[in-house]
């Protein structure tokens, strides 16, 4: 490695060149098996709608978009078959309404508690406390839904089914409280100290800050876990195929029990149906609706967080 | 004195009153963190008070069975493990390889952006269109059936972005000044890459990697979708065997069941005794997401305790 | 609300403070009557590093006080003082007092509670930070949190304090906008009118002008000589010039302590130590 003697220069060089020619193949296959790993995630997404569009294609022949939107009802198995996508999708909104209805003020009174007015210890333990319980696993909510919250639920109101989008909506809602609030507390924590000292200087109170100043100088994060938080209650299965059940019923009251689109698609996939079949089809279908729901969620939530990352 | 200032005891009336609201504030505060404590509590007790009488060491040397009382998770943890194995060979490699080369080699250009956008999207499309995506393409396009190889591969496409986002988040924590040291020494790239950005990066790529783990450990939807079967009473082909070449990949394509997916079989039964083996599996559900979230938590938390550029 | 009681109740509420320490004489004529004063204030931040060292300091009433000194010196410290913000961190510590007149409150009593002293004293930033609302409802802010809330009296309260900024022709006819919108000297003189609109007794400058462009700074000296007519004023300033420019008394401090204080002219011109002239001409800092 260290410096030749003048005459042995030139070929010490040219073994250099050849060692760099061979270090640079090296570097540049390197860069190309990183590139393939970072495609990955485009080969996915391309994967994911080309098998929702193309098996929705074949669905989409036999039953016209028309009936698929605007049908009553939704009965694909049966010898009378319908389409009616909107019976699904109002299970869906019920049991999403319904874990907002929990999540969105138990999520924004934590954020806010937690980012202006716990003591950083507080904080520091809280966190990790709410991440854990994102982490279990939905399975085990959907048992806990349908074998504890239930029967409660029942004792507290007479007439409740065994399955309901109450209770599926309620567990989910939980279930959903440390995103929404980690989430928005990131987006309180994020608003410079220079506006909550401003606030301070001019006599307000810890709460008067939390509300006037930081949480509207906030407010596009906020809403981005919001929505967050709504595309995956939309996405959200297990809870509602294990608490809510199976039976597809057009419905908006939160007490009776309907499929939605997560829920049909493993009862449908608990079944035996033969590939190619309209049954089999109806799952892609449905697959694509709620793709484009959460699509739609995902990117206004996206936007907003990347805009309230540029205020600052 | 000033016009309009109210008098002091105006004042401080004012003051107690938008003081109070801050008591009230914080005790609504903590009502809500102490609600989704309790739940969590409750949850975890319920599980376990249900599943006490099932949590013994005979409930993870049996199989599935029709009674009830002789079930157990065998075949469960067994195909957990291996789908585990498949998802973390490919999530691994993948999900490192996907953050260094967007951290350290991508050019600003639109190739680069669509990539990061698809990260992003990725990461907030429900576990269930995986389902779809695996039983499209893998199950039936690409042949491999329900085995465990579909399922370990869906698997590791659901947590890649997990993996990708906390391998990318470790490497923007390297000071650039470690970097230049590194080029200031003539080390290329791939060197530079190698014996620094990957192994100064490593705690918070394995904090990804055990959380994206735990997810997938626990996801049910997408394994049900690809129509993986309930009842399985018998275990894939060894990984290990006695002729050479000591190893076999049979069991890559074998049928299997795993935990979440036994859970749901349990759960939906409508006896009782069936709903003590699901809490019961429930139970070890819980712990070992648990344990493995606070094994990430505790890494990461050492992690900024000890590090200090 | 007129109360001729106003001030009265406010000195039997809180307890007088105990005459302490006399301030530190001051060349020349009798001085003007005092406004406030620091009796022997030391303070601690949380890890316990004493940033400031028992500053004895009178505060003139309508008078434009500057504190000078080289960065690090605890002059930013000393303001933040006057208004309690060090209590928004835990650990923080004061010992001695800052005594208010003409109620004679001790401002750092445990008993007296900052947001009154903060509602009493107000504050402009370093660098202008506005609220992610609009004109009107920033200067609004401060009524608001008192509870004022009929909209005539907002609007008259409002008008006035822009107009004491210096900011009423250039704003009132987009009053609806967002704060943000202003350039960085008029968003400076927004939080000046935010601050004025309480009435405070005294207003605290953080070296205000520090973030601004020269013709802003100008606008904003122009103005704090203007104020000083109807409020006691402190200001910290990195910037000598602007010291000698706008103030009536500078006080120079170094590592935490008091240096000297006096008449800015004498200041400038006769210092009696040997530290501060050194300062003052550049020699040091």
């Amino acid at each position: 490695m260290t410096g030749p003697g003048p005459s042995a220069m030139p070929t010490v060089v040219s073994a250099r060149l050849a060692k760099k020619f061979s270090r640079n193949l090296r570097e540049r296959a390197i860069e190309a098996i990183l590139f393939f790993a970072a495609f990955v995630s485009v080969l996915t997404t391309v994967g994911i709608v080309y098998v929702l569009v193309s098996e929705s294609v074949h669905f989409f022949q036999r039953v016209s978009l028309w009936d698929f939107l605007t049908d009553t009802q939704w009965t694909p198995l049966f010898d009378d078959a319908h389409f009616g996508i909107m019976v699904l999708l109002s299970g869906t909104i019920t049991s999403s309404l319904v874990a907002l209805v929990v999540a969105i003020p138990m999520g924004t009174v934590i954020a806010v508690y937690l980012s202006e007015f716990a003591t950083p210890r507080a904080r520091e333990i809280s966190k990790p406390i709410l991440e854990l319980l994102s982490g279990v696993p939905t399975i085990v909510y959907g048992y806990f839904a349908l074998l504890f919250v239930t029967p409660i639920l029942q004792a507290l109101i007479p007439g409740l089914p065994g399955f309901s989008l109450l209770a599926a909506g309620l567990v989910m809602g939980i279930m959903i409280v440390p995103y929404v609030a980690s989430i928005s507390e990131d987006a309180m924590r994020a608003v410079p100290m220079a506006l909550r000292e401003g606030s301070f200087a001019m006599g307000a109170t810890r709460l008067q800050t939390a509300l006037r100043v930081v949480f509207p100088a906030a407010i596009s994060g906020i809403a981005a876990a919001y929505i967050l938080g709504i595309s995956r209650a939309v996405g959200e299965t297990m809870i509602l195929a294990v608490a809510a059940g199976m039976q597809p019923n057009l419905t908006f009251n939160p007490m009776e029990s309907a499929a939605t689109i997560t829920a049909y698609i493993v009862q449908v996939a608990l079944g035996d149906l033969p590939h190619g079949s309209i049954g089999y089809q109806t799952i892609f279908a449905a697959g694509l609706t709620l793709m484009l729901l959460t699509l739609a969620f995902n990117l206004v939530g996206f936007y907003m967080r990347k805009r309230f990352r540029e205020a600052y | 004195m000033a016009v309009v200032a109210p008098n002091a005891t105006e004042i401080r009336g004012l003051i107690r009153k938008a003081k109070r609201w801050d008591v009230i504030f914080v005790s609504l505060g903590i009502a809500c963190l102490g609600i989704g404590l309790l739940t969590f509590a409750t949850l975890f007790l319920d599980m376990l008070i249900d599943g006490w009488s099932r949590l013994n060491p005979e409930f993870f040397t049996q199989f599935p069975s029709r009674r009830a009382g002789q079930a157990g998770i065998l075949s469960a943890w067994v195909g957990t493990t291996l789908v585990m194995l498949v998802t973390a060979f490919f999530a691994v490699p993948l999900g490192i390889g996907a953050g260094v080369y967007l951290e350290e080699y991508a050019p600003k250009n639109w190739v680069t952006d669509i990539i990061e956008i698809n990260i992003t999207n990725l990461a907030g499309v429900p576990s269930i269109v995986y389902g779809l995506l695996a039983l499209g393409l893998f199950v039936y396009t690409f042949g491999l059936g329900q085995s465990i190889l579909t399922a370990g591969l869906t698997l590791a496409l659901l947590i890649l972005p997990v993996v990708i986002v906390a391998t990318r988040e470790a490497i923007r924590g390297i000071p650039g000044i470690i970097r230049e040291g590194a080029y200031a020494l003539g080390a290329t790239k791939l060197q530079t890459v190698k014996d620094h950005i990957v192994p100064y990066s490593t705690p918070g790529i394995l904090t990804g990697v055990i959380i994206g783990m735990s997810r997938a450990i626990g996801e049910t939807a997408p394994i049900i979708t690809i129509g993986a079967l309930t009842f399985i009473a018998f275990l894939p082909p060894s990984p290990i065997s006695d002729v050479p070449p000591f190893v076999n990949f049979e069991w890559l394509k074998a049928p299997f069941t795993v935990m979440p997916i036994q859970m749901f079989n349990w759960t939906s039964r409508p006896e009782a005794a069936f709903q003590h083996n699901a809490a019961a599996a429930g139970f070890i559900l819980v712990l070992m997401t648990l344990l493995m979230n606070g094994l990430a938590i505790w890494l990461r938390y050492r992690l900024r305790k000890n590090i200090k550029w | 609300m007129v109360n001729p009681m106003a001030t009265a109740t406010h000195a039997s509420m809180l307890g007088s403070a105990n005459p302490g320490a006399t301030a530190p004489a001051v060349s020349g004529d009798s001085p003007p009557p005092l406004k406030a004063e620091s009796r022997g204030l030391d303070f601690y931040y949380s890890n316990s590093f004493q940033a400031l060292k028992s500053i004895d300091m009178p505060v003139y009433e309508n008078k434009v006080t500057a504190l000078i000194g080289p960065s690090g010196c605890g002059k930013s410290t000393f303001l933040r003082c006057f208004n309690r913000m060090h209590d928004l961190y835990a650990g923080n510590r004061y010992a001695g007092q800052i005594v208010l007149h003409p109620d004679n409150t001790d401002l750092l009593a445990k008993d007296v509670d900052p947001i009154e002293v903060r509602m009493r004293i107000g504050m402009v930033f370093q660098k202008p930070n506005p609220f992610p609302k609009t004109i009107y409802e920033n200067v609004a802010y401060g009524l608001r949190v008192r509870g004022m809330t009929q909209k005539n009296q907002l609007d008259d309260k409002i008008e006035e304090s822009l107009r004491g900024a210096a900011l009423w022709d250039e704003v009132k006819h987009r009053l609806g906008e967002m704060g943000s919108n202003l350039s960085g000297g008029q968003q400076q003189r927004l939080c000046i009118a935010r601050a004025l609109a309480t009435d405070p007794e005294i207003l605290l400058f953080d070296e205000p002008t520090s973030a601004l462009d020269p013709i802003a700074t100008a606008s904003i000296e122009e103005l704090v000589t203007e104020l000083k007519k109807k409020v006691t004023i402190l200001i910290v300033t990195h910037n000598m010039q602007q010291a000698a420019r706008v103030s009536d008394y500078t006080a120079y401090m170094y590592i935490g302590e008091l240096m000297e204080f006096d008449k800015t002219d004498t200041i400038f011109f006769k210092p009696k130590r040997k530290e501060t002239e050194d300062y003052i001409t550049g020699r040091f800092g």
